[in-house]
């Protein structure tokens, strides 16, 4: 019970500070004299729980919008029949076929190469690479997805990290099949735990849970480590730390931006023309979110890599990550909210309320004593 | 294709508008019908205190647990009632009703010493003592001229609170 408790009060200490991400104009002092009116006046604080109960910004971020029905018409609905029979008849098993024949290939390169080449570490790591991007180009290739990149193609070297918004695991698949980045993400259950294990950890990247605060100062370090050797592969995160449903952006965790090197954001903007690519891990599972990629026309979508951003002199962390969402959001068309995704997996931190009480506890005592 | 929305028909949004006293209007109030639906996860036809407090900026207001008591389980007519108060169109008076019942939680129809003290004690936690706080509230109160014992009336907030400055309004977003 002792051991629980200090647990979770240390995941406090580790979540982000809404108040930090606060804007001033919330706090609003008058030094003028205390009347009984500005004391029974409770209508801003009533008038911002109304506000959260019509519409919270919150949840917007993690709804997914169903498609817009088209098939409502005598000939239209004839030609939508026919695209069902042909997406799931005839594209769906066509996708399977692809998906299993790459990952046959690569298991049959995989295998060998992971374990009998262990002399040549670095060809090892080499043909690993490859081959990892070469699964990814066959999952992407499985829901026929149609990716514009623009700008330049990731290089790998040192003393850098790529940060970008996070819509769905297949945001990943989707860079990398152009860099093998090494990515920082949340472990899974099932298949998907089971290559996150054996394949790409081979790529560098790091698995944590997010409710264990011992594997987030694990992370901590290996990133440390990481961006510093020459050799590593380029390094990805989500700074989201959750999917969200590519309308909006939520805060940014601050993490990958104390690492005191260049930070290349990457703006990623699917159209929904076809098919909605969030993925609602609360709602379906991932290899459902596949099917439904596999069953659609195509996946269209946007990626920018832009300009990378150094950390400007007494900019603090989290400035700097709220300057890196901007960019990311204008460029994606998001809309900035700001609030912790991972408020989906915890209950809110009292902590904001507490700055409220205080501030207006504050205002109440210091226009006691002026008179 | 069933859409939230078509559920509604036109008498159903006229005997909500009724309920409301016209303070939404017809699309304000398919958009209130939205969210409800939203929030009322399971279909029950109300929504209860635990899927209000699942919305974290309302879990976060000083407030939370006192509303709770008038919100929980709200059926669909009661939950535009309650917010048509916010409605830029409700008059002032009904906002400061609303506010009276809010510090008159338990509704004996007047507001005590004790009742302005919880409320005060909601807005500012820990950071007031409670001596501190009895010492301001008999404080303001005297200086408008009322004592530690007599309780306050409807017609009482309205006279303290019945001037123009007090702004109540959310807007419903409509689509």
């Amino acid at each position: 019970m002792v051991e629980l408790r200090s647990s979770s009060s240390e995941m406090d200490l580790d979540r982000p500070n809404i108040e930090e991400y606060l804007t001033t104009d919330s706090i609003q002092e008058s030094p003028k004299k205390l009347h009984l009116r500005d004391l029974l006046d409770i209508s801003p604080t009533l008038t911002e729980a109304a506000g959260a109960i019509v519409d919270d910004s919150f949840t917007r971020c993690f709804k997914s919008n169903p498609p817009e029905p088209w098939n409502w018409n005598v000939y239209l609905f004839p030609l939508w029949c026919l695209g069902v029979i042909i997406r799931y008849g005839i594209l769906f098993p066509l996708r399977v076929a692809i998906l299993t024949a790459g990952w046959l290939v690569f298991f049959a390169a995989f295998i060998p190469v992971h374990f009998l080449l262990t002399a040549h570490n670095k060809w090892r790591r080499k043909i690993e690479r490859k081959l990892v991007e070469m699964i990814c180009s066959v999952f992407v290739a499985s829901w026929t997805g149609v990716v514009k990149y623009h700008g330049p193609r990731p290089s790998m070297r040192p003393q850098q990290v790529f940060v970008a918004n996070h819509t769905s695991m297949i945001d990943f698949i989707i860079l990398e099949q152009m860099t093998a980045f090494a990515v920082i993400m949340q472990k899974h259950p099932g298949w998907v735990g089971f290559i996150q294990k054996t394949i790409l950890e081979g790529v560098g990247c790091i698995w944590f849970n997010r409710t264990e605060s011992k594997d987030r100062e694990v992370v901590a370090r290996k990133l440390r480590e990481h961006i510093h050797g020459a050799d590593n592969n380029p390094l990805l995160i989500f700074p989201e730390g959750t999917c969200v449903n590519n309308h909006y952006t939520v805060m940014f965790k601050k993490g990958a931006f104390e690492l005191g090197c260049a930070v290349c954001p990457v703006a990623i903007k699917y159209n929904k023309i076809f098919v909605d690519a969030f993925w609602n891990s609360k709602k379906q599972s991932f290899t459902m979110h596949l099917f439904h990629l596999m069953t659609s026309w195509a996946v269209v979508c946007d990626v920018w890599y832009l300009e990378p951003q150094y950390i400007r002199p007494g900019e603090t962390p989290i400035e700097f990550a709220e300057r890196v969402r901007d960019m990311i959001s204008i460029r994606a068309g998001l809309k900035k909210v700001p609030w912790d995704g991972y408020l989906k997996y915890f209950r809110p931190s009292p902590k904001l309320t507490e700055r409220k009480q205080q501030i207006f506890a504050e205002s109440v005592l210091q226009r006691l004593e002026e008179k | 294709m069933g859409n939230a929305s078509s559920m509604l028909t036109q008498y159903d949004i006229e005997e909500v508008q009724e309920h409301c006293n016209y303070l939404f209007s017809l699309q304000e109030i398919v958009s209130l019908y939205q969210r409800f639906c939203q929030l009322d996860r399971n279909a029950k036809g109300f929504i209860s205190a635990d899927e209000f407090l699942s919305i974290p900026e309302f879990a976060l207001n000083p407030f939370s647990q006192r509303l709770l008591k008038m919100v929980d389980g709200l059926n669909f007519k009661d939950f535009v009632a309650f917010l048509s108060t916010f409605s830029s169109k409700a008059t002032l008076e009904q906002k400061i009703e609303l506010i009276f019942k809010v510090y008159d939680i338990d509704g004996k129809g007047k507001v005590t010493f004790k009742d302005l003290l919880e409320v005060l004690r909601d807005l500012t936690g820990s950071f007031m003592s409670e001596e501190q706080r009895e010492k301001v509230l008999s404080q303001v109160l005297e200086e408008a001229g009322y004592s530690r014992n007599c309780s306050l009336l409807l017609e009482d907030f309205v006279k303290i609170l019945g001037k123009p400055g007090l702004k109540m309004e959310v807007e419903v977003p409509v689509d």
